[in-house]
């Protein structure tokens, strides 16, 4: 995670919160380095989740696809400086109403072995 | 401010502007063409180029923590489903009605509409609150 990225992703969604942009305003609130915004978990996590998006086994037709709905549950804050590696796996396939759903967990930890999120990230495709 | 149940948090009122899914898309990594190309997206069936849908979540994340004072720690959950498609230059409002307030946790009901039409729905919030 670096200091700019953090910044570009805050001005990208408008947040305007000094803890993602002063570093001195984030050591004051107790950070060790600029925090990243919660949603920024979509920036160190979604690489992983599009993999098994592209993975030919499961043969999911992008043209179709919609993402239907996601879920984070946030654990530790993400610093400038932490690196955090993400996994993930085929939660539930299922099919509903002419549509088929594909539902991916990841699991994203910092260098400490901390769990920083845990996404759900659910894909639909009309079948119909 | 009162964090009672059945109580409204602030709305969170915000216009992106043209160039705006070319930002997110830097800033993301998603650099999918329905959100970038207008050509491509009509191509498609689009109306138009259309905003990220993680965009729309990332400002009901905004509000949401703005609600309990900012600390972004406060977030702990949010859940929310894409309906609808988001467009660039037309105001989006994210408002959200306090549906569980115990000690040091408060669920937030939310969503984000534009133009009538509401591209975030059945969105569930979860705050801890600081002290």
């Amino acid at each position: 995670m670096g200091r700019e990225k953090i910044r570009e992703y805050a001005a990208a969604v408008g947040e305007t919160n000094p803890l993602h942009l002063d570093l001195d305003a984030a050591k004051a609130a107790g950070y060790a380095d600029l925090v990243a915004p919660p949603m920024f978990a979509v920036v160190y996590s979604a690489g992983s989740v599009a993999a098994g998006v592209l993975d030919p086994e499961l043969g999911i037709d992008l043209a179709r696809m919609l993402h239907g709905s996601q879920e984070f549950v946030w654990g530790e804050p993400v610093c400038s400086g932490d690196a955090v590696t993400t996994t993930t796996t085929v939660a539930d396939l299922y099919e509903r109403a002419g549509m088929e759903f594909y539902v991916f967990e990841s699991v994203s930890l910092n260098q400490d072995g901390q769990e920083t999120v845990r996404g759900t990230w659910t894909n639909i495709v009309r079948t119909g | 401010m009162a964090l009672d149940v059945g109580s409204s948090i602030p709305e969170l009122r915000v216009t992106p502007d043209k160039y705006l899914p070319h930002r997110y898309a830097g800033a993301s990594g998603d650099f999918n063409p329905i959100h970038i190309d207008t050509e491509f997206a009509k191509a498609v069936g689009l109306p138009s180029n259309i905003l990220h849908g993680l965009y729309g979540m990332a400002l009901v994340a905004r509000a949401a923590v703005a609600a309990v004072e900012g600390d972004p720690r406060s977030l702990k959950r949010l859940s929310v489903h894409f309906r609808g498609m988001g467009l660039p230059e037309q105001e989006i409002t994210v408002t959200g009605t306090v549906t569980e307030a115990s000690a040091g946790r408060v669920v937030l009901a939310m969503e984000a509409e534009q133009a009538g039409n509401r591209i975030i729905r059945n969105a569930e919030a979860e705050l801890a609150l600081a002290g």
